[in-house]
């Protein structure tokens, strides 16, 4: 369980998060929306330890990571987690096969002799299949999503960080990406966390969604209440998304994803 | 109210200070892992052959080059002067291993692969590669960082005898074909006068170099922000500065070791 408590992040000149609090439960599929350069990846790289939050707790598994200054701690809290970037910074001068198996060399102490047979399997949990050879540079968009998530997933975290997994996307990528997010969720039995201004992506996958607005949450409720909240900030973003009466059948449990097409009113 | 000179100047020192910091922050961490890590053999191999094996032809180049042009100014200033080429071999080897193989030497790696390497961490900053490394399990100073120091710290010194074997032969293709020096009395010239001391100079200096090339660009590759521009200013300004930083360590160096008789 993820618990975070007054969370605060401050860069030079602005106060960027103020007063975050929420709870996520293993399994739970958590959604973070709001506009772009509201703080949204910032909220996820302090729940990562990449930024160092300058207030508040964060409580994982009842362990706070929020304080941790220990770079050899900070690497054994990340391990229960996995990230996929926005772009999916797959590293360029290594193939796919050596992209999955990085974590696994360094965040667990499977024998070498695995990593064929575990890289092959998350690839296959992507939809890849023999590209192991290949560089990123020859592929695509969407394959280069799928290869992060495999490197995400590979080594087994318990709970999977989404950084904007569909921006820049075309409408059938972007379908394959959130069909993704649900297969790991139901199939590794993970926490997901994302963070995204995709309105549909999120009500359709989520156990709860949130609206950051100017450095807090106007709201942490269910996909069917959230779209029904009084929130004027949560109601004008939702207006501008054309997403309020888009589906929201998915709870974020395993088995749905919801069946709204992304930017659709029906 | 603020001089506008005074505060414009104010703020670029403000501003080297701040550079200085963040580099010294750099290595600290670089040092910290080098020591509390297993060292990451592969990379530190890769490096060396992106380093040293890929800088071997434009050092080889650069130096054949300036051996010959040394042979054939001072043979013709020494014809003109004296009648006849004297010292062509001893002048040579001077010029090539205690100044001018290290500093040119340097000037290329850091031109060449000090390029490359602020460039390439530069792109994996702003591509976020660098957070991947921290969300996978591995610092960036161990995992980036202390494999190019090494590698230029290996590669830089060989390149450097190297660079002072091929000048010495390129001024003594000079100095027996167009010069007529016999090739013995050229040999004998560098043999009779120069002693391991003189090599030494030129070599130490080497290791400063090395270190300074690997410092600055890793460091403005670490701090490269902006996309695409950022990275191309980050690598213009680490090759400039690492030029200018090896004109500048040439001399203090070179003056210490003259003063310790080296």
């Amino acid at each position: 369980m993820i618990e975070i408590k007054n969370l605060a992040k401050n860069f030079p000149g602005r106060d960027v998060l103020r007063d975050l609090s929420c709870r996520i439960e293993d399994g739970d599929t958590f959604s973070v929306i709001g506009p772009s350069g509201t703080g949204k990846s910032t909220f996820i790289k302090c729940i990562m330890r990449l930024l160092k939050p300058d207030a508040g707790r964060i409580l994982v598994d009842g362990e706070d990571i929020a304080s941790l200054d220990d770079e050899f701690e900070i690497a054994r809290i990340r391990r229960n987690f996995g990230y996929l970037f926005q772009e999916g910074a797959l590293f360029d001068s290594l193939t796919v096969f050596e992209n999955v198996s990085f974590g696994l060399r360094y965040l667990t102490d499977i024998p070498r002799e695995e990593y064929p047979r575990i890289v092959a399997e998350k690839l296959s949990l992507v939809g890849l299949e023999k590209v192991e050879h290949l560089k990123p540079a020859e592929l695509s968009v969407g394959m280069k999503k799928r290869v992060a998530l495999a490197r995400a997933v590979a080594a087994g975290p318990k709970c999977i960080l989404y950084d904007e997994p569909t921006t820049g996307l075309d409408p059938v990528t972007t379908e394959m990406v959130t069909d993704l997010i649900v297969s790991a969720r139901d199939r590794l039995k993970v926490t997901s966390i994302l963070v995204t201004h995709d309105v549909n992506l999120a009500l359709r996958i989520s156990s709860q969604v949130a609206m950051l607005d100017k450095g807090v949450f106007a709201a942490v409720e269910p996909p069917d209440r959230f779209i029904k909240s009084e929130s004027p900030a949560i109601k004008e973003f939702l207006e501008i998304s054309n997403a309020g009466h888009n589906g929201c059948g998915g709870h974020g449990r395993p088995g749905h994803a919801g069946h709204t097409g992304p930017g659709g009113r029906h | 109210m603020k001089h506008p000179v005074s505060s414009r100047v104010g703020g670029q020192v403000l501003g080297i200070a701040g550079e200085l910091g963040a580099a010294a922050l750099m290595l600290k961490s670089a040092v910290f892992w080098f020591f509390k890590s297993r060292l990451e053999v592969r990379e530190t191999m890769k490096q060396s052959v992106k380093i040293g094996v890929d800088s071997l032809g434009v050092t080889a180049l650069t130096s054949f080059f300036t051996g010959m042009v040394l042979a054939l100014q001072t043979g013709h200033t020494s014809k003109n002067l004296f009648n006849e080429p004297l010292y062509i071999g001893t002048l040579v080897a001077f010029s090539m291993v205690k100044e001018l193989g290290p500093v040119l030497t340097s000037i290329v790696v850091a031109g060449r692969a000090g390029a490359v390497v602020t460039a390439e961490i530069g792109t994996m900053r702003v591509t976020e590669q660098i957070d991947a490394l921290y969300t996978l399990g591995t610092h960036p100073a161990r995992y980036l960082l202390v494999p190019r120091y090494i590698a230029f710290l290996i590669t830089l010194p060989l390149l450097v005898v190297l660079a002072d074997f091929i000048g010495t032969i390129g001024g003594f293709i000079i100095a027996t074909t167009r010069l007529q020096v016999p090739s013995t009395v050229y040999w004998d010239d560098i043999f009779t006068f120069m002693d391991i001391a003189d090599f030494m100079h030129g070599f130490l200096k080497t290791f400063a170099f090395a270190f300074m090339i690997a410092t600055v660009s890793c460091h403005k590759g670490m701090t490269t922000k902006g996309g695409a521009e950022g990275v191309g200013k980050s690598t213009t300004e680490a090759v400039v500065t690492s030029m200018v930083l090896v004109m500048v360590i040439d001399y203090f160096i070179s003056a210490v070791l003259v003063a310790l008789g080296i």
